[in-house]
């Protein structure tokens, strides 16, 4: 088990990383297939955007727009948002608090895998019959009526990838629970891992109703139920409220870790400490609460009375308030700060008004009887996007920048971070501020072409024309990381020079155990306090240095993922009259699942130990081993 | 580790302080106990004695959750040390999933 570093040859390498239960290579994991959803997803935008750029088109056909639609938002939302956001949780946040892993790293392989195979189950739809094509929210009324099996192929993908989800959220909750350093109280606690833990409390609370709905969903489907079919006594509103249990929640899910990637920065790029930390604390935990109480603003024209809207439209509003509180703390940590302009700084800059237009919005769509006026229309798409790649896409490439060599050890290029931004924010701004209008002017969201007649033709063109900006940039953010690849230029510690958090005090990327030594925290932004004090290690420690003890490697989680994949195709085929194996299928999966989980519960595991000669060997060599065994 | 959990040698004042804390806490199950068997006693006569479901239904849900609060203190050890955010995450969602489904129910069904 010693041997730290050595060279090994590509098939150890990814043998490594399907066996990995090491936090940072499932960040890196995470970060890979999370990427390459969001340019699935983003290339299904494009087609999109080239089917609305005139009046009239026939590009696609109306049942493949719908499917493009729904593939669009439900990839980006479930297989390229969230998933990137996991990556930086995975990455940074044990570091943060001073752990040298999560608290379950075999259950966080199996989180990663779970989504993985879910989010190619997704997609496999387009190879198998069709997509799903009732939109991402997925209506019943909709959803019972869709032919073929992209429904099912969703339903499916989902619970699977789900899972995933929230096993994810419940190990960050135990790990910020039990395993920070000594001396990392709450109120210690950076505000990236105050917001993953309270994006993963969210996580805990909303999945389970979304569960039950997929669950619902696909005994209607597949097995001859009746919960949503309103012909035979059931109720399909009830998968609304539902869906909207699940999905409020969920918006906040991605938006809290993307304010704590940007507290984060503008903290370390003003080089000041953060502006009424207490405030952006308290300010998370309530949104947390009101997020839970707002689901029915997406219901308002549902018809479930004025009561009910009004009720609605009120905690709605009050949720503007804490999200207010947040964006003044922030404008004040900059004010007097010495600034640097760097790439995430820029990012985070031009997050502020681009959200605070997304929030503005919101607050206006709250107000239940202009809700009438605005939804469905393109209003709403402008606002959901204003907020999701305003916030939550601005935070991810910011997060992305900055977090990068950490992650790899090299440095991004600046300049063609600049000119990824500027590509990007000018497109956004191109695409989506515009589409406030063509809403007010009557356009429909969701509707697969228009015609001349209409007046909307420009609008859409110079939407479209934005869009493309926008590939661009990823475009060049691609080509920056291929090129920071290859000329690999490692870096040191602290690559930003200002870095506050511990993740900044070990070496990039740090070695396999994070922490020789567990380290002693002694205030808010512990590796500033050891720098303003003139510490060249950067740390105190807590405990003297002795042996380590490391979880073993495993490729049970895959299987088990896997087990679960297979099932979902014996389920998908269940009522076809054609495919009567679907039940041996069926069968198959879930005892590949149950038998590896049997295998897991019987064999003892008890991990390996790293000596303490072996941490001073790896120390003298720069102490940035991957562990690659 | 379970394995390498060191033996405690606890001095004589400590194991006096042990022993008296365990017999309060003892004192406390076993008065609990009483209460929630009476509680469930009074569930019992009630509804024997045929009141009025409008009355019964409601005041059997006030002492069910009476009954969930003794059980988490006194059993289950919530009033223990170290148990805060146990607590805090626990009420929490009670609250969350309670007004939610009271919404939800109230919503569809009224
Ligand atoms: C100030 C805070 C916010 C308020 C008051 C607000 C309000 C609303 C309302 C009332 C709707 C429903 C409009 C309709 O369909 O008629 C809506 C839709 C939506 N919002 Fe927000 N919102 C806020 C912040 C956010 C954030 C932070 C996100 C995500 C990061 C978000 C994502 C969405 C999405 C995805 C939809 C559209 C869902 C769909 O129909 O597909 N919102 N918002
Ligand atoms: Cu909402």
């Amino acid at each position: 088990m010693s041997s730290l570093a050595q060279k090994k040859g590509f098939g150890a390498v990814i043998w490594d990383y399907l066996t990995t239960v090491d936090h940072k290579k499932i960040a890196i994991l995470y970060l890979i297939s999370g990427g390459f959803f969001f340019l699935v997803g983003g290339l299904e935008a494009m087609m999109i955007r080239i089917q609305l750029m005139k009046a009239g088109n026939d590009f696609l056909s109306a049942g493949l727009y719908n499917e493009i639609i729904t593939m669009h938002g439900t990839t980006m939302i479930f297989l390229a948002a969230m998933p990137l956001l996991l990556a930086f949780m995975n990455a940074v946040m044990p570091l943060q608090i001073g752990a040298r892993d999560v608290a379950f790293p075999f259950l966080n392989s199996l989180g990663f895998w779970l989504f993985f195979f879910g989010g190619i189950f997704l997609n496999l739809s387009w190879f198998m019959g069709g997509a799903p094509d009732a939109g991402w929210t997925n209506y019943a009324s909709l959803a019972l009526a869709s032919e073929g099996h992209g429904i099912d192929f969703y339903s499916l993908g989902l619970t699977i990838s789900g899972f995933g989800t929230l096993i994810a959220g419940i190990n960050f909750l135990v790990t910020i629970i039990n395993m920070r350093a000594p001396g990392m109280t709450y109120m210690r606690m950076p505000l990236f891992t105050w917001t993953t833990f309270v994006a993963s409390a969210l996580i805990l609370l909303a999945f389970p109703p979304l569960t039950i709905g997929l669950f619902f969903m696909v005994f209607d489907r597949l097995f001859g139920a009746n919960f949503f079919a309103v012909n035979m006594g059931g109720n399909t509103i009830i998968w609304e409220h539902l869906f909207w249990i699940f999905g409020h929640p969920e918006v906040y899910i991605l938006i809290l870790p993307a304010f704590g990637i940007f507290s984060e920065i503008f903290a370390i790029f003003s080089r000041k400490r953060l502006f009424g930390y207490t405030a952006l604390v308290f300010a998370t935990i309530l949104i947390g609460f009101y997020g839970f109480m707002v689901w029915a603003h997406h219901m308002f024209t549902v018809g479930l009375g004025p009561t009910a809207n009004a009720v609605f439209a009120l905690a709605t509003m009050i949720i503007a308030v804490p999200t207010g509180i947040k964006i003044f703390n922030w404008l004040l940590t900059i004010w007097g700060g010495s600034i640097s302009f760097t790439v995430p700084m820029v990012y985070a800059v031009a997050f502020i008004p681009s959200f605070v237009a997304g929030g503005v919005t919101g607050v206006m769509q709250a107000m239940a009887p202009l809700d009438y006026q605005l939804h469905d229309s393109y209003f709403i798409v402008a606002h959901f996007h204003y907020v999701i790649v305003g916030g939550v896409v601005l935070g991810i490439l910011a997060g992305t920048h900055l977090y990068w060599p950490k992650m790899f050890g090299t440095m991004l290029s600046e300049k063609l971070g600049m000119i990824t931004f500027w590509f990007f924010f000018i497109g956004f701004h191109l695409t989506f501020f515009i589409q406030h209008f063509l809403g007010l002017m009557g356009m429909p969201r969701r509707v697969y072409t228009f015609g001349a007649d209409q007046g909307w033709d420009l609008f859409n063109m110079i939407s479209s024309v934005g869009a493309l900006f926008m590939a661009i940039g990823v475009l060049v953010l691609l080509v920056n990381v291929v090129l920071t690849t290859v000329k690999n230029v490692r870096v040191g510690n602290d690559p930003w020079g200002d870095g506050r958090t511990l993740e900044w005090a070990i070496p990039s990327p740090p070695p396999f155990y994070n922490f020789a030594q567990t380290p002693l925290v002694r205030g808010l932004d512990t590796y500033w306090i050891e720098k303003m004090e003139g510490n060249k290690e950067g740390m105190v420690y807590a405990e003297p240095l002795g042996d380590v003890h490391m979880p073993n490697g495993s490729i049970i989680p895959l299987i088990m993922s896997f087990g679960m994949f297979v099932a979902a195709f014996g389920a998908l085929y269940f009522l076809d009259d054609t495919k009567p194996w679907a039940l041996a299928v069926l069968i198959i999966g879930l005892g590949i699942t149950f038998g590896s989980m049997l295998v897991r519960s019987l064999k003892d595991d008890l991990g390996f130990h790293i000596t303490k000669e072996e941490l001073i060997e790896d120390a003298k060599r720069g102490g940035n081993t991957d562990g690659l065994k | 580790m379970a394995h390498d959990t060191p033996e405690k040698i606890r001095s004589h004042a400590e194991h006096e302080y042990l022993k008296k804390k365990r017999s309060t806490e003892m004192r406390h199950q076993l008065t609990s106990f009483a209460i929630m068997i009476f509680l469930t006693l009074i569930a019992f006569t009630m509804v024997a004695a045929g009141f009025s479901a409008y009355l019964i239904v409601p005041i059997i849900l006030l002492l069910a959750a009476v009954q969930v609060v003794l059980q988490l203190y006194h059993f289950m050890h919530l009033s223990n040390k170290g148990h805060g955010t146990v607590a805090f995450f626990m009420f929490s969602g009670m609250f969350v999933a309670f007004i939610t489904v009271l919404a939800l129910v109230t919503i569809v069904w009224w």
